[in-house]
């Protein structure tokens, strides 16, 4: 499964790039289980990752829970609290 | 019913905007709006600038959503929302809502609701430039405390007639 991957504001500056096509094992069943499968490609992932806490995520640009699987997902994406108004 | 929602870099002009949003109709009695300014310090530190990144995409559908969901909970005439993105010096607008309905208290509550949400729902994220250093700014828990008020159930919309 590919998935088009997108990070925003200080993940997307620890990652070091704001998106990338990545495909994941198909025991990475929800987002945390992806967070923690990225966590693991590399120092600047693990960074990124490593309070998943504080990190929310979206699918396909829905707000999405750590729990929220990612099975036909198209687009996920992953930053810290929001800060607009 | 008119929805104008907007995302741009340039300056918010808050007259002009307002008077489209009220000029069109007869029937508006009330028009609330809501000014986000940038200030000249952050947690005690003088800034230079404020830059705001978005997600493309989400930003629109989650404002969006929101401004359904006051339309469900208020007889609004009207909502208007532009948001700024880049770089924001201070003094300058960042964020404009405004409300229109027959009568004020539909369009103070949908205005106040839907700050609310952009605050904490709307992927936005601002980095503040001092005169040495960038930071990303912390989200507040008084933000998603201010946010989560509206989460118990609207009042019935005849309840006051």
């Amino acid at each position: 499964m590919s998935i088009k991957v997108l990070y925003f504001a200080w993940v997307r500056e620890r990652v070091g790039k704001a998106e990338e096509q990545i495909e994941p094992p198909a025991d990475v069943e929800t987002v945390g289980q992806l967070m923690a499968w990225l966590a693991r490609k590399g120092e600047h992932y693990a960074y990124a990752f490593a309070n998943p806490k504080v990190i929310r995520a979206a699918i396909d640009r829905s707000h999405a829970r750590a729990e929220a699987r990612i099975e036909g997902a198209n687009e996920i994406a992953f930053f810290p609290p929001m800060t607009g108004g | 019913m008119t929805t104008s929602i907007r995302l741009q870099h340039e300056p918010i002009d808050i007259a002009a905007e307002v008077a489209k949003l009220a000029g069109a109709r007869s029937d508006v009695g009330a028009v609330v709006t809501f000014t986000g300014i940038c200030r000249s310090d952050e947690d005690g530190a003088a800034i230079t600038a404020l830059t705001l990144e978005y997600y493309q995409g989400m930003a629109e559908a989650e404002i969006a959503r929101h401004v359904d969901e006051a339309r469900a909970r208020w007889p609004l005439l009207g909502v208007l929302v532009i948001h700024r993105y880049g770089r924001i010096t201070p003094g300058e607008n960042i964020v404009l809502v405004a409300t229109a309905s027959r009568h004020r208290q539909a369009a103070f509550a949908a205005a106040e609701f839907l700050m609310d949400y952009l605050k904490t729902r709307a992927p936005f994220w601002k980095q503040v430039e001092t005169a040495d250093a960038t930071a990303w700014v912390e989200a507040k828990t008084a933000d998603d405390a201010a946010a989560e008020r509206w989460s118990a159930p609207p009042p019935r919309r005849d309840a006051a007639k």
